[in-house]
């Protein structure tokens, strides 16, 4: 729970400060570095371990043709995940936050500057990246700074299993996930996680923007704590 | 976006807790006694939970006379031929399995002073706390020419079973080119999309069977739900065969003659094929014969905790309950059981108590893969269920999102008929 509220804790003081677009020759050289193992950029790129990055800005998630993607990657490409500065910010940063069962191996990049400057080498292989807007300071969701203290609240199992009811009607307990993904089990990180980028409309599912967006801090956390600890 | 957020500090529940076992409601060595009434997504869900979580401290009745329950919801995909029939019964067994005691048989009577319900078969039932969810029954007389005796020529299929199947056959065996009229009911009613993903699911059964047919709709409402989306499909997927005619066009007071199978639209007379009457409802009969409707025909309920605003001993959840903003659904019913079960937990045996919750989502199809939603989450306040939030699918949706929302609904069938039969 810890290291959750850590990289909360960032993302959400990154989202109050997001700065002009980056350097892309800096970011360059870091996708040499960080990237290049598993994907290819540029005109003649291929799918590799990881899908061909040219023209991402402004596709959906999980679409690249003839790439095998992660289950979990598709559905979040159903449910309209498209990937633009923001998405792609927050998808850099720490991959769980957006896709929780993401097959990119990637521990993400926490250092905003390495991350504007990574997004601004990528956008010049995008179709055309003078229409693509800059990174202003609004052109995020402000969003209300959310404390360690906070975000290290103990869930309250028994609370949680109350709280559950409203989450089993469609999320079955024995795990089953058939149109509906499986959350028995799910660590207790990637739901507080995953619960605060519906808050934040990152991830788009508006049923779970609602949900998500009407749950308490403790009441994430009662919830996480149960889903956990599930016979 | 949150709106409103009813605060939950460990305070709270201890305070809640704290009063609820200075006055626990029963005392002596026999278990509490819970009677349920109605084994729909009401009743079922809450009789299971009351027996599940309180491990065996309450003595939970269920009275229902069908062995199996048909389930409405996705009984239109059933018509359209998305489902077989089958795939809409549950039994009762992994509520038994939970420790619930099923009453084979109607409740007739209910003595509110002296707290029994009397049976069918003639056997008495004391209870400390009653749970009614009997679902609807139709208004007399709010279609003139129709009853209930007219059901086997202009079926309703508004309670799943026999009459689901009925209408299905007639459609079936339409001949070509003829007309399909249902008479849609007034607000309010089970499932508002439901008349209308019903006319899509006939169209896209007539469109493969009976090209040439047409569906006609005589609704007394000047809008429903997600209308938008309905006519943006039909447009797309049945072109020229669906006429929907509102309240100003005469769609509003009509009379049928089900021995002539004409339907009277404006004083004109016009024959038809198959006549779908979905009446105007109110709350199931045990819900008077209890006497907690008001004179709207439903019960009026406290939002904190689904209990009658007669009688808190007896909890009125689904259909049944005017509880304010939440449409009739088998979710909404589902999702009230479980903020009633707490409430009865905390009362009859001390357990926790929370503050309560409810959601709604309604999935609907309109052709094959082209599913819509509409859903909210609700926060009770002293006068009603008051929705807080709402989002609904947009027209114009790429395919793949579409086809995403019905898959989801397909889960979401599963999902709900574990949580309430288990
Ligand atoms: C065509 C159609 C489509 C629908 N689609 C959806 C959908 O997609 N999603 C959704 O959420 N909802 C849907 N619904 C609505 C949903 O079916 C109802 O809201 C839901 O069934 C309500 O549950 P309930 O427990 O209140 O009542 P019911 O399901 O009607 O259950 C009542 C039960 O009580 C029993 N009963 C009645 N009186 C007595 C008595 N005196 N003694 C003993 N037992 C009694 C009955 O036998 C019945 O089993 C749909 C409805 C229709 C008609």
């Amino acid at each position: 729970m810890i290291r959750a509220a850590l990289v909360l804790g960032m993302m959400l003081t990154g989202a109050a400060t997001a700065g002009p677009i980056g350097d892309a020759d800096r970011g360059a050289a870091l996708f040499q570095r960080q990237c290049s193992a598993c994907h290819q950029i540029g005109p003649e790129a291929i799918n590799r371990v990881g899908p061909r990055l040219t023209g991402l800005f402004g596709r959906r998630a999980g679409s690249v043709e003839g790439f095998d993607y992660s289950k979990s990657m598709a559905r979040m490409g159903s449910d309209g995940l498209v990937w633009t500065m923001q998405t792609l910010d927050a998808y850099i940063e720490n991959p769980k936050v957006l896709v929780s069962a993401t097959r990119m191996r990637f521990r993400g990049l926490q250092d905003e500057q390495a991350r504007s400057d990574l997004i601004a080498f990528l956008r010049e292989w995008s179709d055309r990246p003078r229409d693509i807007p800059e990174a202003e300071p609004t052109a995020r969701r402000s969003t209300p700074q959310l404390s360690p203290e906070v975000l290290a609240i103990r869930g309250d199992p028994e609370f949680g299993a109350y709280l559950s009811s409203e989450c089993s009607t469609c999320h079955q307990r024995d795990g089953s996930d058939q149109g509906i993904p499986s959350i028995t089990h799910w660590p207790p990180e990637d739901f507080v996680l995953a619960m605060h980028a519906y808050r934040q409309k990152l991830r788009p599912h508006p049923v779970m923007q609602m949900m998500a967006g009407r749950l308490t801090e403790e009441e994430i956390a009662a919830l996480a704590a149960y889903y956990a600890g599930i016979d | 976006m949150t709106g409103p957020v009813l605060r939950v500090t460990r305070r709270t529940f201890i305070g809640t807790t704290a009063a609820a076992l200075a006055a626990p409601a029963v005392f002596g060595q026999t278990k509490p006694r819970v009677v349920v009434i109605g084994g729909g997504p009401g009743g079922a869900t809450c009789a299971r939970y009351l027996a599940k979580d309180s491990g065996g401290a309450l003595d939970v009745t269920l009275v229902e006379p069908n062995a199996r329950y048909t389930t409405c919801f996705f009984s239109n995909l059933y018509l359209g031929g998305f489902r077989d029939f089958d795939s809409l019964v549950h039994g009762y067994d992994g509520l038994a399995a939970a420790g619930v005691t099923i009453a084979a048989t109607t409740a007739e009577g209910v003595d509110r002073d002296t707290r029994r319900v009397t049976l069918g078969s003639g056997d008495v039932l004391e209870y400390d706390r009653l749970v009614i969810s009997p679902g609807i029954d139709f208004r007399d007389g709010s279609v003139p020419g129709w009853s209930l005796a007219n059901a086997e020529v202009m079926p309703h299929a508004w309670k799943a079973g026999p009459q689901t199947k009925l209408l299905k056959s007639m459609v079936e065996s339409m001949r070509q080119g003829g007309t399909f009229c249902m008479v849609a009911p007034p607000n309010p009613y089970r499932c508002p999309p439901g008349p209308y993903e019903r006319v899509s699911m006939i169209a896209h059964l007539l469109t493969q069977t009976n090209p040439t047919a047409r569906i006609l709709i005589l609704d007394p409402k000047d809008k429903y739900s997600k209308q938008a989306l309905f006519e943006e499909g039909w447009q797309t997927h049945y072109p020229g065969m669906i006429e929907w005619l509102g309240p100003d066009m005469g769609g509003g007071a009509v009379e049928v003659r089900p021995a002539t199978m004409e339907v009277v639209i404006d004083g004109e007379a016009e024959k038809v094929d198959v006549c779908n009457v979905i009446p105007a409802q109110i709350a199931g009969r045990i819900a008077e014969i209890a006497g907690l409707c008001d004179e709207t025909g439903w019960v009026p309920v406290d939002p904190l905790s689904m209990a009658s605003r007669v009688d808190a001993g007896v909890f009125v959840v689904g259909d049944a309950s005017a509880q304010g903003d939440m449409p009739k659904s088998a979710f909404s019913a589902n999702s009230q059981a479980k903020v009633a079960a707490m409430k009865i937990r905390g009362e009859l045996t001390g357990s926790r108590v929370f503050p309560a919750k409810y959601t709604n989502t309604c999935w609907s199809l309109i052709a094959p893969k082209d599913g819509v939603k509409v859903g909210a989450s609700y926060e009770p306040t002293p006068e009603k269920i008051a929705s807080v939030e709402s989002f609904i699918s947009q027209p114009g949706e790429p395919a793949e999102l579409r086809r995403a929302t019905y898959e989801e609904s397909l889960g979401w069938y599963q999902g709900i008929t574990a949580d309430i039969f288990g």
